[in-house]
């Protein structure tokens, strides 16, 4: 079991589009640090990468990677192992790899210029970005036996939660705006990973604009230690649910 | 609407407040003495008013004086010595003096009533002209320093920290009502309603004044035409500070700093015309300046520092013009409530200007409109924040800065600079 994920880790660390993303990152953060003066600034700066490049970047790759060790994959299952192991041990190995290079990327970086409980909470903003997105990309991947259609799927999954979800959001709020939304469009936020983390962020960091209206219901709300708890039990879900719909589907298929 | 014969800002307040100095100076100086200590034949500092005649100095030594009520009907110097300390023991005023010319210096005040009707002070001068309230140290008080249709007064260097802790129950530090040529230079002032009063107060200065902890408004203002207030501190208040139905006021290299809560803001300018604001900085504030119904306003050489909004400005505002002004790492820099724009807006340094300078003259090649969509939308809909700093709001905002349809198209800085400005030479 751990030979398997640490042979896919190594395998994937190995490979060149993992390093490239490494450097990529490292070179925005490190960029952004020693471009903008103030620490807070450049974390806002590199929240937006975060979570629009990050969820991108993983849910692609992931599902080019899983599409490409199907003949792995397939003799791995010639052996006498669950099917479920198998796909997990998979997902782990993607997981690891993608989760170390955003450490060395962004971590790296945000602890090095010291950016405090708030460059923590991007970290691990994106580190949860980045397993829920591998988790969706294997959803995919296993739904759809083309690769291109999986590709297809990874790339709308990706444009709906970063943009289209959000426009939709705000359509809601004009459309409903006589009645008092707040505590609906928490729910709503649930249904979004990207949200999610961009509002656990947001709502410590940049709290000047959040204050006053109905910033005061979202921060106490996510502030507080419930919210707090329910936030990361629906980021947590949004990894574990695709994954579980996707062992399931996996157990089932014909390959 | 237009009246451009309206004279510039006179500041007559600190002559005349020096003329009365020198004046009643030597006065007090040169004149009979009485002294009051617990020990002392006279023990009483209403005895020693009483036994004093016009014109007498009485010097109040180290003690604390159990007195309320002291009323001065002539023209006396009280001056204390040492820690002498007046405490009121929460009943009524203590000092009320009615005598033109008179000066309270070095005394420390305890303890004030409260009294909706009559709004005790330590302090209050009535129908005074040319008095003097310096040095004092006042704790706990209702009203600190209460002036009333006094005129050429001065009021320095006062510590003044009440204990308010409601809006409704509190009084003010410094309050003046009806008033000119007043110097209110110095003092500390905090735990009250409003830190520092004014109404139908003209010709007057606040210098170089910290209020801070307030539970409303650090500087009220009303009613009150050409004063100056300068070198000014005002933080942590609870609503920021408020400027609103005069004219012709100065506003000059003052600090608004961290007021900060739901409806706060730097300065709330209401109703206010032909004024000049400039070399202030706005730190840290919910809003920078929330101006309503604000006209004619000179705007330059300010700093907005990490605000939420830099600028609110209504859709009432005309004729103001922003100029020379940095706005750095702001959340927004500006918004308003209306499709029009009847201010103008140049040579500002926008933080969040993404332009380029090819010709290489300082100023942006292409103009930039610093009212941000997503502001307008939290405007209508105040959920919409939970969007804040989204990708898509973010795309939304810029491609509306480039082709605006929802933001005021007219409302642009067409020569945005691409530095800060620098405040002594630019």
């Amino acid at each position: 079991m751990k030979k398997i994920i640490s042979f896919v880790a190594g395998d994937i660390l190995r490979n060149r589009t993992v390093l490239a993303y490494t450097a990529v990152l490292l070179l925005f953060s490190l960029g952004l640090f020693s471009l903008e003066p103030r620490p807070e600034k450049a974390l806002l700066s590199l929240m937006n990468i975060v979570l629009v490049f990050v969820p991108l970047a993983s849910i692609v790759f992931s599902t080019i990677h899983y599409y490409n060790s199907a003949e792995f994959m397939e003799l791995v299952l010639a052996q006498p192992v669950a099917r479920s192991r198998v796909l997990l041990v998979e997902f782990a190995g993607i997981a690891l790899a993608l989760v170390l290079a955003f450490l060395v990327g962004v971590g790296l970086p945000v602890l090095w210029h010291g950016a405090g409980t708030k460059g923590i909470l991007l970290v691990l903003g994106g580190v949860m970005a980045t397993v829920v997105f591998v988790a969706l990309a294997f959803l995919g991947a296993v739904t759809f036996r083309d690769k291109a259609q999986g590709i297809g799927f990874a790339l709308i999954l990706w444009f709906f939660f970063a943009l289209v979800f959000d426009a939709l959001l705000l359509l809601v709020l004009y459309n409903f705006s006589e009645y008092p939304l707040e505590r609906a469009v928490l729910v709503l936020t649930m249904l979004n990973p990207i949200d999610i983390a961009r509002m656990m962020i947001i709502t410590r960091m940049d709290a000047a604009a959040l204050m006053g209206h109905s910033g005061a219901v979202f921060r106490e709300f996510l502030a507080g230690a419930w919210g707090w708890v329910v936030a990361w039990l629906a980021l947590l879900a949004w990894g574990a649910a695709p994954l579980a719909v996707a062992v399931r589907i996996f157990n089932r298929k014909d390959l | 609407m237009k009246d451009n014969a309206i004279p510039p800002p006179r500041r007559p307040g600190k002559i005349l407040a020096v003329a009365w100095l020198i004046l009643f100076l030597p006065a007090c100086v040169l004149a009979t003495r009485h002294t009051v200590c617990t020990a002392c034949p006279l023990s009483g500092i209403q005895k020693a008013v009483e036994t004093a005649a016009a014109g007498d100095t009485i010097i109040i030594r180290e003690g604390v004086y159990k007195e309320r009520g002291i009323t001065v009907k002539k023209r006396l110097c009280l001056i204390g010595e040492g820690e002498a300390v007046i405490d009121g023991q929460g009943q009524g005023e203590i000092l009320s003096v009615f005598a033109p010319g008179s000066e309270v210096r070095g005394l420390a005040f305890r303890n004030v009533g409260v009294s909706y009707t009559e709004d005790p002070a330590a302090i209050r001068l009535v129908r005074c002209e040319g008095c003097l309230v310096a040095d004092n140290v006042l704790e706990n008080t209702f009203f600190g320093i209460y002036l009333q249709q006094s005129e050429g007064c001065t009021v320095r260097g006062n510590r003044i920290v009440g204990r308010a802790k409601e809006e409704a129950s509190s009084g003010n530090a410094i309050h003046i009502w009806k008033g000119e040529r007043i110097l209110v230079e110095g003092n500390y002032v905090s735990g009250h309603r409003d830190g520092i009063y004014f109404e139908f107060v003209d010709d007057s200065e606040i210098r170089g004044n910290t209020s801070e902890g307030n539970l409303r408004y650090g500087l009220h203002f009303m009613f009150s035409n050409r004063d100056v207030y300068e070198d000014n501190t005002f933080r942590d208040n609870g609503a920021g500070v408020a400027v609103m139905f005069s004219r012709q006021i100065r506003m000059l290299g003052n600090t608004f700093d961290h007021n900060w809560g739901g409806a706060s803001y730097g300065i709330l300018l209401k109703e206010i015309s032909d004024g000049e604001m400039a070399y202030n900085t706005f730190r840290e504030n919910t809003r920078g300046i929330y101006a309503e119904g604000a006209n004619r306003l000179h705007i330059h050489h300010n700093e907005f520092v990490e605000n939420g909004w830099a600028l609110d400005v209504k859709g009432n505002c005309l004729d103001n013009r922003f100029e020379y002004n940095n706005f750095i790492a702001n959340t927004f820099e500006l918004t308003t409530n209306s499709r029009h724009n009847l201010n103008t807006y140049s040579n500002n340094y926008w933080g969040n200007y993404r332009g380029a300078d090819l010709d290489r003259d300082g100023i942006g090649d292409v103009p930039y409109r610093p009212a941000s969509l997503h502001a307008l939308i939290i405007g209508k809909v105040p959920a919409a924040s939970i969007l804040l700093h989204s990708f898509f709001m973010e795309a939304l905002d810029y491609a509306e800065r480039i082709f605006p349809s929802l933001i005021p198209e007219q409302l642009v800085d067409e020569k945005p600079l691409m530095k800060p400005a620098r405040h002594d030479t630019d």
